[in-house]
């Protein structure tokens, strides 16, 4: 652990040189063979789900029992989604827009906390920099499930439960965040560069914004991408703190309908597509951000 | 100096778990007496309920009452999590005034004290007529004096099958569990299997063991006794352990794709199950409209009318409402006005357990799926037969999934259905002793 806190290199280009195929060691056919062979069946165990979640949801709902699972019969897929938008009076679209504000307003702030703070660690020396950075550590350790009940008490003290606030404030933290942006600024962001922009005359805050956000932005994209998938994803804390099914993210709210449809049958079709739906918004983001996040993903491995 | 941080850390960390802690401890229960009187001014309830639709059916209340307002909370099913929620709100302070619970776990909330003794409360011990009998058995634990909860809906049991299949074969409709055994070797030599045993609806099975005049709990008042393993429990286990024994039923999980396919294609013939089981045919077996019908449960004996109940939920009022008059008035009506018996039986499918909701008139039509047979004539007649001594137990999510694995285990030829039974009833008597209940051995 103490390696990596370290105080940082001199600047150097967060990309590492590629190793480029002619110089590097030859592969025998065999183990590429069996490498792609692994990955092959690894796409196949991640993508049938979904080919499988998308063929169900362009069926009706007495094709989908009686017809080859991941094989289309009649392409219902407008009808459905139109009967799912309608159904309660499009709640599902409530839904989807919550989960949309949690992830998105709740993961732009915390990319914001955390870059904030990592930076500061990287960059600022004062007593008790290591306690902080340790604790924040431990806070990475700690899974966010195991923090949901006791976060309820909490937020049960101040009257706070089944409101928008009892799942937005703790998305805004991200221990992980700031571990990664504290060791991403240490490597990317030169001392020289805070000094020159303090020498022209910026203030402390001034440099963050406009000199060393961008040095960082690989690192803040990451995160950011992080944090609306933990987002996104988390279940369990809308699960104890909301009541109101105005509030429920998209995750709350089909896992609330798929409880009953022992005895609403019908309610089957609406998870299905809205489980469907529910995903394209990940898929997007991951598609839009993937370059940043490649290389944030990296960084920090080379050091 | 590393050293010293790590142990400041360690130091800090504990602290926070430690301050984490303490809250939990807090704000536990209030020792309101629930003396039941109505409030001087307006009062706002509160009513958790994963009904959907539900809303429309308080938004008449909440028209015709302005100064008893109840807002409708929402969530996952009982056992999904909001079960585990309405925990987790009474020992924080803030449950709902009135809530959503299965009769099943009944029991759970009143051990841990979570639930208003309503007697006292106008008009409620006047109730008990308006109910089925053994409905009003299940929130009165059958003790005297006391209404934890206002029942809601009902699931009594009886027999869906192919009726055109059983025709065509000239199979006799089985009115007895012998007549069903022989039923079922015939159907077999079709190809078919006459009924798929669930390896996970262990409530469905209890609802066998209900009907055949067992009960798995009882409770003298002071001490809990668990009779899992009593003669009829093992006589309905060694029945049903017999057909799969002889490959006469089928044993898919339940509520899967397969399940709903098995009845789609006429590969499984009928289904013993509750009122609320007809939309679950008709949705899963779409491509058998017209071909269903329902009989009354097969008996132990021929000429007996006993029937079982599978499911069923209440509407409880919880420790803290400050409004428990009010909570229970709502609750009266919710479950016994055909105005919301309707509404619910229309949004949810919901059997009502109100002796007059028997009747309603969406209840006495035909059904297209049933060859337009009035279907629940049949359930409403069951209904009457259910015995009100079946008592549940306060820990079933456990007792559920000791015997579920041990089924799971049965079907796929490891162990028998009545070995399942004696696990589940050793583990049992562990739980309640573990969350120190008084339990006889």
């Amino acid at each position: 652990m103490s390696a990596v806190t370290e105080s940082p290199a001199p600047a150097r280009p967060a990309t590492r040189p590629r190793s480029t195929t002619p110089g590097g060691p030859k592969e025998s056919p065999l183990s590429r063979i069996s490498a792609m062979t692994v990955m092959l069946v690894f796409t196949l165990y991640f993508l049938v789900p979904i080919w499988w979640l998308f063929v169900a949801g362009t069926k009706s709902s007495g094709q989908f029992t009686s017809t080859n699972p991941l094989w289309f019969a009649d392409f219902n897929l407008i009808q459905n989604i139109t009967n799912l938008v309608a159904y309660r009076d499009g709640v599902f679209l409530k839904w989807m827009l919550n989960s949309a504000l949690y992830a998105g307003a709740g993961a732009l702030l915390a990319t914001l906390f955390a870059g904030m703070t990592g930076y500061a660690l990287a960059k600022y020396r004062f007593p008790g920099r290591e306690l902080l950075f340790n604790i924040v550590l431990g806070g990475v350790l700690v899974p966010a499930t195991a923090l949901a009940l006791p976060l309820f008490l909490i937020f049960s003290q101040v009257s706070l439960t089944n409101t928008f606030w009892a799942v937005f404030l703790p998305s805004l933290v991200s221990p992980f965040g700031v571990y990664l942006t504290r060791i991403f600024a240490a490597a990317s962001v030169p001392d020289e560069l805070i000094e020159a922009a303090r020498l022209d005359g910026a203030g402390e805050v001034r440099t963050f914004f406009t000199v060393s956000v961008r040095l960082m932005f690989p690192a803040l994209v990451t995160v950011f991408l992080f944090q609306f998938v933990a987002i996104w994803n988390n279940f369990f804390l809308p699960l104890i703190m909301l009541r109101d099914e105005t509030l429920f993210p998209v995750t709350l709210g089909l896992y609330a309908w798929n409880s009953q449809v022992n005895q609403i049958p019908e309610l089957r079709g609406y998870v299905l597509i809205g489980a469907l739906l529910s995903i394209i918004p990940l898929i997007i983001l991951f598609l839009l951000l993937q370059r940043f996040w490649r290389n944030g993903l990296s960084a920090g491995s080379v050091k | 100096m590393r050293i010293t941080k790590r142990a400041a850390t360690v130091a800090l960390l504990t602290a926070a778990t430690v301050a984490l802690t303490g809250c939990s401890t807090g704000g536990s229960t209030s020792d309101e007496a629930a003396e039941c009187v109505p409030a001087d001014g307006n009062v706002d309830l509160t009513f958790t309920s994963w009904i959907p639709g539900i809303e429309d059916v308080v938004d008449v209340w909440n028209d015709a009452n302005p100064d008893i307002q109840v807002a409708v909370q929402t969530g996952p099913n009982g056992n999904g999590g909001t079960y585990a929620n309405f925990f987790n709100q009474l020992e924080a302070g803030n449950a709902p005034d009135l809530g959503q619970i299965e009769y099943d776990a009944l029991p759970n909330f009143r051990v841990q004290d979570g639930l208003i003794n309503l007697a006292s409360c106008d008009g409620v011990m006047e109730a008990e007529a308006d109910f089925v009998d053994w409905t009003w058995g299940q929130v009165s634990f059958n003790e005297d004096e006391s209404v934890y909860a206002i029942p809601q809906d009902s699931g009594p049991m009886a027999m869906f099958y192919r009726a055109d299949l059983f025709a065509a074969n000239n199979i006799a409709i089985p009115t007895t569990w012998a007549e069903f055994a022989t039923a079922a070797e015939q159907v077999r030599a079709t190809g078919a299997y006459i009924t798929n045993f669930s390896q996970s609806d262990i409530n469905q099975f209890a609802g066998l063991v209900w009907q055949a005049g067992g009960t798995w709990f009882g409770n003298d008042g002071s001490d809990w006794s668990v009779n899992l393993t009593d003669d009829t429990s093992i006589r309905v286990a060694d029945y049903w352990q017999d057909l799969i024994d002889r490959d006469l039923v089928s044993t898919q999980p339940p509520w899967t794709t397969e399940w709903d396919n098995a009845y789609n294609t006429g590969a499984a013939w009928t289904w013993n199950s509750a009122a609320w089981g007809a939309n679950s045919i008709a949705s899963g077996a779409p491509d058998t409209a017209g071909n269903w019908a329902v009989a009354p449960s097969p008996q132990w004996e021929a000429g007996d009318e006993s029937s079982g109940n599978w499911g069923g939920s209440s509407t409880a009022v919880f420790t803290g409402s400050k409004h428990p008059y009010e909570a229970a008035k709502f609750a009266l009506w919710l479950n016994s006005s055909s105005e919301s018996l309707t509404m619910l039986n229309e949004s949810a499918n919901l059997y009502p357990a109100a002796t007059s909701g028997l009747d309603l008139p969406v209840l006495k039509e035909g059904v297209e799926f049933y060859g337009n047979q009035p279907i629940y004539d049949v359930f409403a007649t069951a209904s009457g037969q259910v015995s009100s001594d079946f008592v549940w137990g306060p820990t079933m999510t456990q007792t559920y999934n000791d015997v579920s694995d041990g089924f799971k285990a049965a079907v796929s030829g490891k162990g028998t259905l009545a070995e399942a039974l004696a696990t589940g009833q050793a583990a049992t008597i562990d739980a309640l002793k573990a969350q120190s209940i008084p339990v006889k051995e």
